[in-house]
């Protein structure tokens, strides 16, 4: 074919893509909202038990119940949202083991692009929607004054969560071009991080946040501009720190690229 | 025109052993054994040829068809399609993992169509013809040309009534006629069949190597065509490249090998036993 | 009996093959159980005396439940079971001399001792091992170590019996995977698989403890630590053998009752 070819572009592709995937779900409308409905009660179980934990204790570590609420809220979100756009990345050892790798390198288009297209997971909208209410409940009795730069920071804490797992599973992802057994670890990371993080990962202790700071950049997306947002600290860099998940994203790609060549070379 | 040259590839497979010890001691130290899947194959295919590509289980035949179409690197060689060079690995230039690669993947899998008998590309739930328009945006074809192709392949594959079937309700020969349809939309120059009519039934056998005949013929899409069933090289191609134990043992016509009065099967069960393969 | 003991020893054998993932899953469990006890420390510093366990009594909580996760847990299902009945499939087990009930009990119990074996014992050697408040102390006594095998072995009956009622419910309806997920999110919750049942509020916590959620995990991972001891572990432990009575002959009757339906409906 001739050069100068109108190239369809990669957001509209992946709204096709994603509008295929749609439809197919929406052929059985009962086990779509079964599942929904399973979704929703999954992170609602959750936000009881931190409900009833706060019944018993009042306040851990100086943190307050609608306080641990706002993060909860904020990392549910951020959680969902990367499993919602990522599932393909989470499903993609099957993809492997099922040799359909191949069929993406023989599609003239990014792999990581046609990954995410692979799959839609719309059924756990509702959990988002339940980390929106658990959000909103947080902020209506936290007594958070408002400005601008605290919206402005909620966004990033939002973005840089999202982001961070997104990078999670990308590498879970490159993983399992290397391997398909045992990759159950990387649970600890993405299930985790989300189940965990919960409440700030101050009240873990000093080696824990270190890990989470400089290991795996979750605190930075979680617990520091929490404390900034609560005018715990009055740092302003600590504000920023969501923008380490974006850095994240880089040894991520570079893992990928690896896996994808060793996956050229291995043919298997 | 396809040319391989000094084609070799070898994997390395880990070494299992059974019992509990041996995978303790593989968690630290892992052995390997080393498969030459491909020895030295070398071989030219004119533009509008049909080949047929055969050889038994495990002779390296979807190792070429890998290679051939850039989804997997040779451990040394150059493959050389319509004047690109696809692969050279002894050439300094040749990096992996940079721009340059992914790009040129990029640009040779819009040129080629493949199809494997036993894998499907179209999506499972939906409408054969929202699989066609997904695919007319991942390889971005321009509208008149998906609506020209679109319309020669309906009427000659007989797909009228099937584009708005979903696909899971198809049976196995009118999903085949399909995944031809759809490895053919971005009018690719190539095109690797790899067991195309694997438990089809005789008539939809026939309307598919009716098919490829034509479109070899009109459009001079070369083709290249594993397969286990004989009748289907005997259609087809008149060119025979025979692959055992990652070699290229024979490169001739079909008539050349058969003797006598004796089938095709008869024929290439000697032949295999001939090179004891 | 015997049929069902080969049925049983092939998927122990099975099971055992899948040391990797058992590598894997130790190391989740591990993190998992470390960072509760963390957070149930946090909340101790907070407010000591409305902690309604000891530190030592958490700890073996914790650590077991880790442990016993796959023997106990009612959130972990038999894949090839589901597809089976979802797929149709299971004519094919409905045509052999077997009771299809039977079989899957003895099937599941397999899957759970097969994935428990591996993993408890890692678990259990480096929880032995950690220092105090973190690590799992020695039981209390040997009649509370003899109490805890006998309600462990309990609770896993009720769990596997639990699970069963969800394969046959499968003969009933198509969506199975909504229900799965249902039924696996709240049997998390009301088991104690976020937090144990003892920091429920008491009205709720003293419903939770009738119901058969607490026959699965509550039971045997208390009576460890001597936690439940005298009459209330004796009736914890009667509780325990109702519920493995009364959900195994209500699946049976389920899986009867369906196995019919499909006989005379012809698949």
């Amino acid at each position: 074919m001739k050069k100068g070819r109108k190239s369809v572009s990669p957001v509209r592709l992946y709204r096709h893509y994603i509008s295929i995937i749609v439809r197919s779900k929406m052929l059985d409308k009962k086990s779509f909202f079964l599942y929904s409905a399973g979704m929703f009660l999954t992170s609602f179980c959750v936000f009881l038990s931190i409900f009833f934990m706060f019944q018993r204790f009042h306040q851990v570590k100086g943190f307050t119940f609608r306080e641990v609420l706002l993060c909860y809220g904020i990392v549910l979100m951020g959680f969902t949202l990367a499993e919602i756009f990522g599932k393909g990345l989470e499903r993609f050892p099957r993809m492997v083991r099922a040799g359909e790798f191949d069929r993406i390198l023989l599609r003239p288009r990014g792999t990581i692009l046609q990954i995410l297209g692979s799959q839609f997971e719309l059924g756990r909208a509702s959990r988002c929607l339940h980390a929106l209410i658990v959000f909103l409940y947080g902020i209506s009795g936290s007594g958070l004054c408002w400005t601008w730069q605290k919206i402005l920071i909620v966004t990033g804490m939002l973005a840089g969560c999202c982001t961070l797992f997104c990078g999670l599973f990308l590498m879970y992802a490159a993983l399992s071009f290397f391997t398909l057994e045992g990759l159950e670890f990387m649970h600890i990371f993405t299930y985790g991080l989300n189940e965990h993080g919960a409440y700030p990962m101050g009240i873990y202790g000093k080696e824990v946040l270190w890990i989470t700071t400089f290991i795996i950049p979750f605190a930075p997306v979680q617990y520091y501009p929490l404390l900034y947002l609560l005018d715990r600290r009055q740092e302003a860099y600590l504000a920023f720190m969501p923008l380490l998940a974006f850095l994240f994203l880089i040894p991520c790609i570079l893992l990928w690229r690896l896996g994808v060549r060793h996956y050229q070379s291995s043919g298997s | 025109m396809i040319t391989m040259e000094n084609v070799c590839k070898s994997y390395r497979i880990a070494k299992r052993n059974a019992g509990f010890k041996e995978a303790w001691k593989a968690l630290f130290h892992r052995e390997y054994e080393e498969i030459c899947a491909l020895k030295n194959i070398s071989f030219t295919i004119r533009d509008g040829e049909m080949v047929g590509y055969i050889g038994p289980n495990g002779a390296g035949k979807s190792s070429t068809i890998k290679i051939l179409s850039g989804i997997l690197t040779p451990d040394s060689g150059r493959v050389r399609i319509d004047g690109r060079l696809l692969w050279d690995i002894d050439h300094p230039r040749h990096k992996p993992m940079t721009r340059q690669e992914k790009y040129r993947r990029i640009e040779h899998v819009r040129q080629i169509g493949v199809v494997f008998g036993q894998r499907s590309q179209l999506w499972w739930d939906v409408p054969v013809i929202d699989s066609f328009e997904l695919l007319k945006d991942i390889y971005s074809i321009s509208d008149p040309v998906y609506r020209d192709n679109l319309d020669e392949l309906t009427e000659l594959l007989n797909l009228e009534e099937l584009l708005r079937t979903p696909v899971r309700q198809l049976s196995l020969g009118q999903r085949m006629r399909c995944e031809i349809a759809a490895s053919l939309l971005h009018s690719p120059r190539t095109l690797f069949l790899d067991e195309p009519t694997i438990g089809l039934d005789a008539v939809s056998k026939l309307a598919v190597r009716d098919f490829i005949r034509k479109q070899n013929r009109e459009h001079g899409t070369t083709v290249i065509l594993t397969t286990h069933d004989m009748q289907d090289i005997e259609a087809l191609t008149r060119r025979i490249l025979l692959i055992g134990k990652g070699q290229i043992l024979m490169d001739g016509c079909l008539e050349d090998i058969k003797k006598g009065n004796a089938g095709i099967d008869e024929t290439l069960v000697e032949l295999y036993k001939s090179y004891e393969i | 009996m015997g049929k069902y003991f080969s049925f049983f020893r092939l998927r122990l054998v099975t099971g055992l093959q899948y040391r990797t993932a058992a590598f894997g899953g130790i190391i989740t469990q591990f993190f998992w159980g470390f960072m509760r006890i963390i957070a149930l420390l946090a909340f101790y510093e907070s407010d000591p005396s409305a902690y309604p366990l000891t530190l030592e009594e958490t700890s073996a909580y914790i650590w077991l439940q880790q442990a016993f996760l796959v023997l106990l847990s009612a959130r972990i299902f038999d894949g090839e079971i589901l597809n089976a009945v979802k797929s149709g499939s299971i004519a094919y087990e409905l045509c052999r001399p077997v009771r299809i009930y039977d079989m899957w009990f003895a099937r599941e119990t397999a899957v759970r001792l097969s994935g428990a074996w591996l993993r408890c014992i890692p678990v259990l050697a480096v929880a032995l091992l950690l220092p105090n408040p973190f690590g799992l102390s020695a039981p209390a006594d040997p009649l509370c170590f003899l109490m805890f095998i006998l309600t462990l072995t309990l609770g896993l009956l009720v769990a596997v019996a639990y699970n069963m009622l969800i394969y046959v419910s499968g003969f009933y309806t198509v969506s199975t995977d909504g229900l799965k997920l249902l039924a696996a999110s709240v049997a998390d919750f009301l088991t104690g698989g976020l937090i144990p049942l003892p920091f429920f509020p008491g009205g709720v916590r003293q419903v939770l403890e009738l119901l058969p959620y607490a026959a699965m995990q509550n039971v045997p991972l208390r009576a460890y630590s001597g936690n439940l001891a005298g009459e209330e572990l004796l009736r914890a432990l009667l509780l325990q053998i109702f519920w493995f009575a009364a959900l195994t002959i209500a699946g049976k009757l389920l899986c009867d009752h369906a196995e019919k339906r499909i006989t005379v409906q012809g698949g």
